[in-house]
């Protein structure tokens, strides 16, 4: 059975056919080509999928397309600001170098943006817990847990 | 001038599209008439097929075409081939059995693909390949290496009916045997280097294409070399000419060795493309990259170290069993004999050393190259020994070490390696400092006030990288050159784009090898761009793998600069009517010697694509050059790391309080891309010793950690932030005095570990523990030790 849904994804409309199994997901991938977000895992264990939705990071892998009715998802292409300027987050990442084969990035700059709002001035500890769901296998996490205390920081500057 | 760019800080030219979403990797290459393939696996370690039934999923929806081992068969595709040839102790050659695209007639392992699904969507393509009915007869299966060599073994393949591979040896067994007749001392120990399973984070990828205007393929892949992968395939597995056959890796996202192979899957969308005139692709789901992605590891090992009573080391005897898994991939043979036994002398003078291999079949997932490939189970059978030799001599670990330590260079190893250059004492003292091993004794009683049990371990690695010098690799058997290719190409305006057959997957080339080019051409880094991964546009190149890549293809950019400079200079000659011999180069200026005339990089450019005053008669236009270099020996990095780690004895949870690593890769481009690399080469070798265990059940032969919620690769609260330092003492035969820095992580962390634990234990009179040392192993431990005590 396919369905139509429909939600804002970077700020702009779109709407389209999926079957009723469509994951999130593959909706952004697939349907909008929004490549940006990916797939590192079938059990909703690595985050390299993970988005914002409703102003909320979450795993774009472990829900349905349909879920999303109406809800108001950022991925990782919508976080720089329109003439090209990183975040705060993305800034914090390239500076020290958060990142090497980049396929985790999406998904920790979607957690790390997210976790940073909801923990100003979080410790390194609480960085590590918060980055559980998060997978990396290039980074060994040590430049990461740097880049989000330093994002989170530039963050609450910024404000 | 600008300041030099080598060992600058600059930050990564690749961040920016990865942290916008504008990287592309495989899965993200849609191309026009996409179709999607689905593999048919063996849910059976050992079995043979008795019949493939297909019409129900030809028939499903979406199905564009159904294949099995039978058409690959009647296409002629070959299996896939092994790149390294080892002749065993008889001197007879391994043995080598076939290894098909699809499975023919038998699977020999769980995974192992038996036929493959390509529909209009990847769901339709998933859903049609449960409908392929396979009819199996099982057979018993053996999982174990040492268990598949015993007399009534289930045999995996005709030609070895003792599963055996080959039996290799290095060494002179006498005189060893003689040295340790002689010991004062023998320290011996009997251990598994367990098996890992990669789990690079983007999985692995393929999608092929045929184009019939060009009677041409496209291969898009996640692979670390795709000039290699494009001669396998076409070599050796397709009979095509290379020129028909394009590989593209694009952005590939993380490799640790699990790349380097060509795979079953690569071939057969290739294949099946030109069958549909369709690009075909695949992406591996998580858990075919658990079953399917090359295994790296399982040794069964008894390793024996002789001593004077000094604590000299004066022999050192090694017998291991290497599980190969069910067929031999790639670079499978070469991992537990020439990247294994010739860096058992470590840091040592050891004069004497034999080491015996056994390598064997069994009915698991291939297993081959991983982050270290040999080198870390031989940094963990030398790094092990040497402590353990230290406690039961009453040395301190940090003095027999000292003892022992190469201090003349270049050094002639027992295991035919000869290191260049090196300084183990300096890496070793700054460790011990910057580790604060002074104040450990305190440490240890304030946290058994808090009944808490500390332990510090070291390890003092040594890696051979920068593979390999063509020639000797040939006389071991290598079946390929490993020099490395690189092309400059200078734009008339005196931009540059650098063509390299190294190739990234995280390690940051963009950036780094900009560096080295900006730096002699006097340009800044915005100004040069490096191109790789793409056979259509690179000349040649043999990839990315054993810490290789600044070592052997930023010398082929170095030899390709040094032609555009020799071109620059006469060009230069010419305008500033100047004898050749007068002119000097240094970072973009071309001067003439002991006056003020000078030219600058991007006038000579210019000069050569608008030649009008030129000269004509002795140089041609244009300034591009190429160069292919052959490294003349392996470099050596080497280091000392020091491990700290509290076990809560009640729960046998162990912690790293302090991981401080001092590393000596000579000459260092960028510190803060070679800081990532230790780090997550650290951390990739902290999930061996803590967390990561590969198990399969030894009857059924099912893959028991085939997700991430069975086998844990460290999480970020898993690890610690790590100390790092370095020294230098740079190479001696590459002109940029480089030696890779990758894999060096991996190789010396899970010793370090090992050790500290087995410190904390020591006087419990636990002599070793196994890794993974999860909180149950290690309570398991004190649990024995307590009860042999009572
Ligand atoms: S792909 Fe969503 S958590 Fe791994
Ligand atoms: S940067 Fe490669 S997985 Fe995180």
């Amino acid at each position: 059975m396919s369905v139509k849904v429909s939600m804002k994804v970077n700020g702009k409309a779109v709407s389209g056919e999926v079957e009723e199994r469509t994951l999130l997901v593959t909706f952004i991938r697939e349907l909008l080509r929004l490549t940006g977000t990916h797939v590192g895992c079938d059990t909703a264990q690595c985050g390299a999928c993970t988005v914002s939705m409703n102003g909320a990071a979450v795993k774009s892998c472990s829900m349905l397309a349909m879920q999303a009715e109406g809800a108001d998802i950022t991925t990782i292409e919508g976080v720089a600001a329109a003439d090209g300027t990183l975040h705060p987050m993305q800034a914090a990442f390239k500076e020290h170098h958060g990142l090497q084969c980049g396929f985790c990035t999406p998904g920790m700059v979607m957690n790390a943006i997210d976790f940073a709002k909801k923990h100003p001035g979080a410790s390194e500890h609480e960085v590590r817990e918060a980055l559980e769901g998060n997978l990396c296998r290039c980074t060994g996490y040590h430049n990461i847990v740097k880049a989000i205390m330093a994002g989170s920081k530039a963050m609450a500057g910024a404000k | 001038m600008s300041a030099s760019l080598i060992g600058a800080r600059v930050q990564r030219k690749e961040d920016y599209r990865f942290l916008t979403g504008a990287g592309q990797y495989t899965d993200d290459v849609i191309l026009p008439h996409q179709s999607y393939a689905a593999f048919v696996r063996s849910p059976h370690a050992h079995a043979t097929i008795k019949s493939i039934k297909t019409d129900k999923a030809k028939k499903a929806p979406g199905v564009l075409g159904v294949y099995t081992g039978e058409d690959a068969a009647a296409a002629k595709l070959g299996g896939l081939p092994c790149g390294w040839l080892i002749t065993d102790v008889n001197g007879q050659p391994m043995k080598e059995p076939p290894h098909p695209v699809l499975a023919q007639g038998k699977v020999r392992y769980v995974g192992d693909q038996v036929a493959v699904v390509v529909a209009e969507t990847a769901e339709q393509a998933r859903d049609a390949a449960e409908l392929v009915e396979v009819n199996y007869d099982v057979l018993p299966a053996v999982v174990d290496a040492a268990k598949a060599t015993q007399k009534g073994a289930p045999a995996l393949h005709e030609i070895a009916p003792d599963n055996t591979c080959y039996v290799w040896a290095l060494g002179d067994k006498a005189a060893v045997d003689a040295a340790f007749a002689k010991a004062a001392h023998v320290t011996k120990l009997e251990f598994v280097n367990n098996r890992l399973i990669p789990n690079a984070i983007e999985p692995r990828a393929a999608n092929g294409s045929y184009n019939r205007a060009e009677d041409g393929y496209t291969l898009y892949v996640a692979n670390q070399n795709p000039h290699v992968e494009r001669l396998l395939m076409t070599a050796f597995v397709m009979g095509l000419p290379e020129h028909k056959v394009r590989v593209v890796a694009p952005d590939v996202g993380g490799g640790f060795g699990s790349k380097i192979f060509l795979y079953p899957e690569d071939v057969v969308v290739t294949w099946a493309s030109r069958q549909l005139g369709r690009p075909v692709k695949w992406t591996a789901e998580r858990s075919e990259s658990f079953l399917t992605d090359a295994h790296g590891r399982d040794h069964h090992t008894i390793a024996e170290m002789a001593m004077d009573k000094d604590g000299k080391f004066v022999g050192m005897r090694v017998h291991t069993t290497a599980n190969l898994g069910a067929y031999l991939s790639t670079f499978a043979s070469a991992v537990p004999t020439i990247l294994y036994a010739t860096l058992l002398s470590g840091q040592y003078t050891t004069p004497l050393i034999y080491c015996e291999v056994k390598a064997v079949f069994t009915n698991t997932a291939p297993v081959d190259a991983l982050r270290g490939a040999g080198r870390p189970e031989a940094t963990y059978v030398v790094e092990r020994l040497v402590e353990t030799a230290a406690r039961e001599m009453k040395l301190d670990p940090t003095e027999i070490r000292r003892r022992n330590f190469v201090r003349q260079f270049p050094y002639q190893t027992a295991v035919a390696l000869q290191y260049d250059t090196g300084n183990y004492e300096a890496t070793l003292d700054a460790a011990l400092k910057m580790a604060d091993v002074a104040g450990f004794a305190k440490r240890k009683e304030e946290a058994a006030k808090r009944g808490k049990l500390r332990g510090l371990g070291y390890a003092a690695y040594i890696e051979a990288c920068g593979i390999a010098p063509s020639a000797v690799a040939g006389s071991l058997g290598a079946r390929a050159g490993l020099f490395e290719a690189g092309e400059i190409r200078v734009h008339p305006t005196g931009s540059v784009t650098v063509f390299t057959g190294s190739h990234s997957h995280g390690q940051g080339h963009e950036t780094t090898f900009a560096q080295v080019v900006a730096d002699r051409l006097g340009l800044s880094v915005e100004n040069v761009d490096i191109v790789h991964g793409d056979t259509s546009k690179v000349l040649f190149g043999m990839g990315t793998y054993g810490s290789r890549s600044i070592a052997v293809g930023g010398t082929a950019i170095m030899k390709a600069l040094d032609k555009i400079i020799d071109k620059g200079k006469k060009i230069a000659a010419h305008l500033m009517e100047a004898s050749e011999g007068d002119v000097e180069y240094d970072k973009g200026i071309f001067k003439v010697s002991g006056t003020d005339k000078q030219k600058a990089f991007g006038e000579i450019a210019f000069a050569a694509y608008v030649p009008h005053n030129y000269p004509h008669d002795k140089l041609e236009p244009g300034l591009n050059e190429n160069a292919f270099y052959d490294p003349s020996n392996f470099t050596f990095p080497a280091g000392s790391y020091v491990c700290e780690v509290e076990i809560d004895p009640d729960t046998g949870q162990t912690k790293i309080v302090n991981f401080t690593a001092v590393d000596d890769f000579g000459k260092i481009i960028n510190p803060m891309i070679v800081e990532g690399q230790v780090h997550g080469g650290l951390t990739h070798g902290i999930g061996q010793a803590l967390t990561e265990g590969c198990r399969y059940d030894p009857d059924s032969g099912q893959l028991v950690t085939g997700s991430f919620t069975d086998y844990c690769i460290p999480r970020a609260d898993d690890v610690p932030s790590y100390q790092l330092d370095t020294r230098e003492t740079p190479c001696t035969h590459n002109p940029l005095g480089v030696k890779g820095c990758g894999e060096a992580g991996a190789i010396g962390a899970p010793a370090a570990v090992m050790n500290a634990i087995t410190d904390a234990l020591w006087s419990m009179g636990v002599k070793d523990v196994p890794m993974p040392a999860t909180a149950q192993t290690v309570w398991k431990a004190i649990q024995n030790a307590s009860k042999k005590a009572a």
